[in-house]
């Protein structure tokens, strides 16, 4: 007996001692070369390369593009989901499809399909330049491009979650008399509220650290159009690796609070789904007594 | 009339919402697609032939597809020893490793590309014991391999914990009982029943390795005929203004991409109808 108990604890430990080793090297180092290689040449160094004029222009343009295109594709997120869900119709495999397209796109393509249209000798370049609208190489074409790469992400957390919630909840509204609008704000919004805040943080994260859609329609104009992650590629090309990494420890930060966040958001979903299921559960008996 | 459309669709907002839904969906994805396809179209034979015979251009595409598939292998055996862990073998901090999984999905990829390089370097933490080896990893491409591995690691294990979660020990336990060894259980029991998973897991895992960019700019080293991915020749291809180039290797790409994950859909389809008559 005490043989077979040793035998059947080694894959335990295995498992554990090949998990934490492959992460450590593969997560955890990598985070901590960040804030290492960051702090190299101490704090005033590190205070003034996240401070300097670029660096500040880099932060303001990276907050733009997510403060636009978050509440965007939260707003698109809520129409789709609440198309999908709460009805019937032809072509909606289709159209779900298709809202995931753009996760199936590389970014550097998703960059490039939009010089293609707003360009100077795209579609509509001779138009906009007609108007004198300058997007791609601007700051128009950093949030197009970043609306692109985030556009699933909010109608992905939400649809699933709203499938399985069903429609009666709302149903029971409407034929109570309230109206469209306040069926969504006291039914369905306290419902999904935690699916959505999830949804809006895995966006924001994309949207901040997109690199590979952005460099293709940014112009690198520093100073102008250069977001943080862009700003990182110029000051590491020109070997200023300790404000490369200052900057990216920024990043990094954002990284760490969305992973805290997202694991909270996660346990929340979790129990309101194990209460929801109990309740269900125990229903039948509730409708006997 | 009224009366009928409102017994057809109960709840209201029906046309509001897909009317945004579809509209915002044509502004900023289907139309560009769609001019991108027409851009693909309207060019000549000559312009493919030249991109596709251009041996840089087959190096890259042999770097690209191969690594992925190289990262996708790894992360899907190591990925699986991973979510194993966390879903079977609670221990103490196993909550603060399961959320620091996630870190490459919240990372951006140019602060993990420039961090997997300064690692990866000969002079780097990791890539100085393999440099007395004479095997170098960043500026080569096993570099590209590591970047993409990084990348892809969630996307297994975030997929096999539920599939995991769900796989109830008292199979492998009833094999265990009656007298198959560990092994055996595994393979003819446990394996099995998450291939779905592991499919799944593999396919994402490549989609984004095909894709990525950020991350590897840094690490490769960008030599061409060596290191060179094809989104740095795409890349390349827009600096210089040559957008037929572009257009023809960037529907080259989405075609190869679409068609291997069209593939492992079929296979997928084929293991579920396998499975699904026997359990």
């Amino acid at each position: 007996m005490p043989g077979k108990k040793i035998l059947s604890l080694w894959p335990k430990y295995c498992c554990i001692g090949i998990t934490l080793v492959f992460l450590s090297l593969f997560l955890v180092l990598p985070l901590f070369i960040v804030f290492g290689e960051a702090l190299r040449g101490g704090i005033t160094t590190y205070l003034a390369a996240i401070t300097e004029p670029d660096a500040r222009k880099a932060i303001v343009l990276t907050l733009m593009a997510a403060a636009v295109s978050v509440p965007l594709n939260v707003l698109f997120g809520l129409a789709a989901a609440w198309a999908l869900t709460k009805f019937d119709f032809r072509g909606k495999s289709l159209l779900l499809t298709l809202i995931d397209l753009p996760f199936a796109v590389p970014p550097v393509i998703a960059g490039f399909l939009f010089v293609l249209c707003l360009g100077t000798n795209g579609v509509l370049g001779p138009l906009l330049e007609a108007a004198d609208i300058r997007i791609i190489f601007a700051i128009p074409g950093i949030i197009i491009a970043t609306l692109f790469i985030t556009f699933p992400f909010v109608a992905r957390e939400l649809i699933p979650l709203m499938q399985e919630q069903g429609r009666e909840e709302e149903q029971a509204a409407i034929s109570l008399g309230a109206s469209g609008f306040k069926t969504f704000w006291h039914i369905t919004l306290p419902n999904i509220k935690w699916a959505l805040l999830y949804g809006a943080i895995l966006c924001n994260a994309r949207a901040m650290g997109e690199f590979g859609a952005v460099s293709v329609v940014s112009g690198h104009i520093r100073g102008a159009t250069n977001t943080l992650p862009l700003h990182i590629e110029i000051l590491y090309n020109e070997y200023n690796f300790t404000a490369a990494f200052a900057v990216a420890s920024l990043l990094a930060m954002l990284a760490l609070v969305t992973l805290i966040v997202k694991s909270a958001l996660e346990w929340k979903l979790k129990r309101e789904r194990q209460l929801q299921s109990l309740d269900e559960a125990l229903l039948p008996e509730r409708t006997v007594s | 009339m009224q009366l009928k459309r409102r017994r057809r669709h109960f709840l209201p907002g029906f046309g509001l919402t897909l009317g945004y839904t579809v509209l915002y969906l044509s502004l900023l994805v289907l139309i560009p697609v769609a001019v991108l396809g027409f851009k693909a179209f309207s060019l000549t034979g000559d312009v493919y032939w030249n991109v596709i015979s251009d041996p840089r251009t087959l190096a890259a595409f042999k770097l690209t597809f191969g690594a992925a598939l190289a990262a996708a292998t790894v992360n899907t055996l190591f990925g699986f020893v991973v979510a194993w862990t966390l879903t079977r073998y609670p221990f103490p901090g196993h909550r603060v490793v399961d959320a620091l999984v996630d870190l490459p999905f919240a990372l951006p990829t140019a602060v993990s590309g420039i961090a997997l390089t300064t690692l990866f370097a000969r002079t780097g933490l990791i890539g100085r014991l393999f440099a007395p080896l004479g095997i170098q990893i960043a500026f080569a491409p096993a570099g590209v391999i590591v970047a993409l591995t990084f990348i892809g690691l969630p996307f297994v294990v975030r997929t096999l914990q539920p599939a995991l979660e769900d796989l109830d020990p008292e199979y492998e336990e009833a094999a265990l009982s009656l007298g198959a060894s560990r092994l055996r259980a595994f393979f003819t029991v446990i394996l099995p029943t998450l291939r779905p998973a592991l499919l799944t897991g593999f396919a994402l895992a490549l989609a984004r390795a095909l894709g990525e960019y950020g991350s590897v700019v840094f690490i490769s080293g960008n030599m061409p005929m060596r290191t060179e991915i094809v989104s740095l020749l795409i890349m390349g291809k827009l600096e210089q203004f040559d957008y037929e180039g572009a257009t023809a290797l960037a529907v080259i790409t989405l075609l190869l991409s679409f068609l291997i994950l069209f593939m492992l859909n079929m296979l997928q389809w084929r293991f579920s109808r396998k499975t699904q008559p026997a359990g």
